[in-house]
């Protein structure tokens, strides 16, 4: 009877063991290492060396009327997008994916967000601010920026988003909704479309890959 | 002899549960996802502080009878909403009928766990005269 019992016990040890393992074996088969994103955008080739795209200096003003340029975001990555407030099409789904992104990262001192006004007649900086304020961010996380009209519009082209005014179009502009994720280098490293929640599911984890290999270039 | 009371047993039994399951307010869902899931999202939640929700709002028990002129010709002051105030414009839909208007109130105000009664197109075209 106490033999039995041992070699049950003994059994059943052995048996939750090598399950154990095999849940390990195929738990980290099912884990990605760290991954290292690629550089996107066109690339030249000048003496054998390897330009890449990278957003061209800019100065806008945010919401505490503090100018943002390329020195805001030194040493940091950034989320960027274009929106308007009064836009009735994709903007608010954007603000909303963004306001996903900056509540999961927000203790990461590496990583900010960057939203610009298209329509810099009517999201004034108050406006902009009351906005900012509404959803219950700060600008030392995330920068709402207005500025010279045109200017705003050809960025977005550097951050793979199209932005045009358009009579015809609701809200009066024509725009796509794509995040963008720079790097401390300039460069555009991961994007989404930022109206479907997948897609931001994935850039999450594009961007904690981004941050990690910050955290690795330091040590 | 006994297999008929059962069969017929079967089959209302069937339809009972396939005809509950359907959702009453298709095209008012359809029109919502046209004209209002950009702002007030799928889940009726909104955009915290800037675009209020609709999923158990009490805005739409309190301010019923404004609902059909909200959808129509939109909204620029400020309203109150679970406590909350929200100063963000509205832009109206014009081009729906009143019908339509009909079928997305009734959608919801069926839709998110809310529950709160029916909107008959009467009742619409009534508001209606009131905000043309």
């Amino acid at each position: 009877m106490e033999f039995t019992k041992f070699t049950t016990m003994k059994l059943s040890n052995i048996q939750s063991i090598s399950l154990l393992l095999l849940i390990g074996v195929l738990w980290s088969a099912c884990q990605e290492g760290p991954k290292t994103l690629p550089i996107l955008g066109n690339k030249d080739e000048v003496n054998g060396k390897t330009i890449y795209h990278e957003i061209p200096d800019f100065s806008f003003v945010n919401q505490d009327s503090m100018e943002v340029n390329n020195q805001t975001f030194a040493g940091k990555a950034y989320i960027s997008d274009h929106f308007f407030i009064s836009c009735p099409t994709i903007c608010p789904k954007l603000s909303k994916s963004m306001l996903r992104i900056h509540d999961k990262f927000k203790t990461d001192k590496n990583l900010l967000l960057l939203s610009h006004s298209i329509d810099t007649k009517y999201d004034t900086i108050p406006r902009l601010k009351k906005y900012a304020t509404n959803l219950g961010v700060t600008s030392d996380k995330w920068h709402f920026v207005t500025g010279e009209k045109q200017a705003i519009l050809d960025i977005a082209e550097d951050y793979f988003n199209v932005a045009l005014e358009d009579s015809d179009a609701p809200g009066g502009y024509n725009h796509s909704g794509r995040l963008i994720l720079v790097d401390k280098n300039r460069r555009i490293r991961a994007f989404c479309d930022g109206t479907d929640p997948k897609s931001v599911d994935k850039f999450m984890v594009d961007i904690q890959h981004l941050l990690v290999e910050m955290e690795t270039d330091k040590g | 002899m006994y297999k008929l009371p059962f069969i017929t047993f079967f089959f209302l039994t069937f339809f009972s549960l396939v005809n509950c399951n359907q959702k009453p307010y298709a095209h008012g869902k359809i029109m919502y996802e046209n004209f209002c899931v950009n702002c007030h999202m799928e889940d009726g939640s909104g955009l915290v502080g800037n675009i209020p929700p609709l999923a158990k709002a009490d805005y739409l028990t309190t301010n019923a009878d404004k609902l059909a002129c909200i959808i129509r010709y939109g909204i620029t002051e400020n309203l109150v909403v679970n406590g909350k105030e929200y100063t963000t414009p509205m832009a109206g839909v014009p081009q729906l009928t009143d019908v339509e208007i009909a079928n997305i109130i009734n959608y919801i105000n069926h839709e998110w766990g809310n529950d709160n009664g029916y909107t008959t197109i009467k009742q619409v075209q009534a508001q209606l005269e009131k905000c043309r």
